[in-house]
């Protein structure tokens, strides 16, 4: 952090929620299909926990009929330390110009704050990325997609009663 | 536990650091560009360094304003996730209602613009 460039600091992005859930689940939550497919996009992700391990997203059956293809997103693990740090980069595979962008960095943090509390800090670093950085940004739209803000709630939603809010 | 989690899951704090325009354009500059100081967030308004000071205590505490640091510099960063689950939580409700209460006005004029255009001349 401190060797970085005052650029790439103003194009970090750091989301942060407390979730009434032990840092395992939390963790199991973002790096299992089992749970990634029941919040946000809902896509299934493959993570292969360790340094230079591959990360894919793949698409839902819904994006399939947009035409995206089966792998939305990719990246390679960097660190992983659960249930505890997790970082990987993170390329967006929807278009060319997506692609054109090349790789972001994801760093996820998990904390637990208190018995049954946790705090859970994402650190999106997109130098380079502007079209990601609007996305993953943005607040909402009518078709409920909405970034880090809008997955982090819906995660929270999950993991807390079971329920995501879209369902 | 409990008074933890009041101070964890509080809609009065977020709502109140919402409440003050001054706060309101903090969130704004950092909605523009992420992780700045508390002296360059200062330059942009007419106020000591103190009471802008203040105000992100304020903003940090209800969880809108997350600060990290970068070596010896102390950063700033809009944290949207509050005010997504207020949206969520509040909002969301009632403009939903206004939304299918038109939806219903408007089934029910088109019915009735029908049962009119059925009728015998």
């Amino acid at each position: 952090m401190a060797t970085e460039s005052k650029a790439g600091i103003a194009t970090t992005q750091i989301y942060e929620v407390y979730i009434k859930a032990s840092p395992q689940a939390i963790w199991d939550a973002i790096t299992s299909p089992e749970w990634t497919v029941k919040y946000g996009y809902q896509g299934a992700v493959d993570f292969e926990l360790r340094p230079g391990g591959a990360y894919r997203a793949h698409s839902t059956d819904a994006m399939r009929s947009f035409g995206l293809p089966d792998v939305v997103v990719d990246g390679a693990v960097e660190l992983a330390d659960p249930p505890r740090k997790l970082v990987h980069t993170y390329r967006f595979l929807f278009s060319d110009a997506h692609k054109a962008e090349g790789f972001t960095r994801v760093t996820w943090e998990i904390e637990q704050v208190s018995a049954g509390f946790s705090r859970l800090t994402v650190i999106h670093e997109l130098e380079g990325a502007p079209i990601m950085a609007g996305m993953v940004a943005s607040k909402f739209s009518e078709e409920g997609t909405g970034g880090w803000a809008w997955i982090l709630s819906d995660m929270k939603s999950v993991l807390e009663t079971g329920r995501s809010m879209s369902t | 536990m409990v008074t933890y989690s009041r101070t964890v899951f509080d809609d009065d704090a977020v709502f109140k650091a919402l409440a003050d325009p001054t706060r309101r354009f903090l969130l704004d500059l950092l909605f523009k560009r992420d992780g700045r100081t508390l002296t360059e967030l200062e330059s942009e308004l007419a106020m000591t360094r103190f009471g802008v000071m203040k105000h992100l205590r304020l903003l940090e505490r209800a969880g809108v304003v997350v600060t990290r640091r970068a070596g010896r510099e102390k950063l700033h960063f809009l944290n949207p996730v509050p005010i997504r689950m207020i949206h969520d939580r509040w909002i969301d409700k009632y403009t939903e209602r206004r939304v299918s209460a038109l939806l219903e006005l408007k089934t029910e004029l088109e019915a009735k613009a029908w049962r009119q255009s059925q009728k015998p001349a």
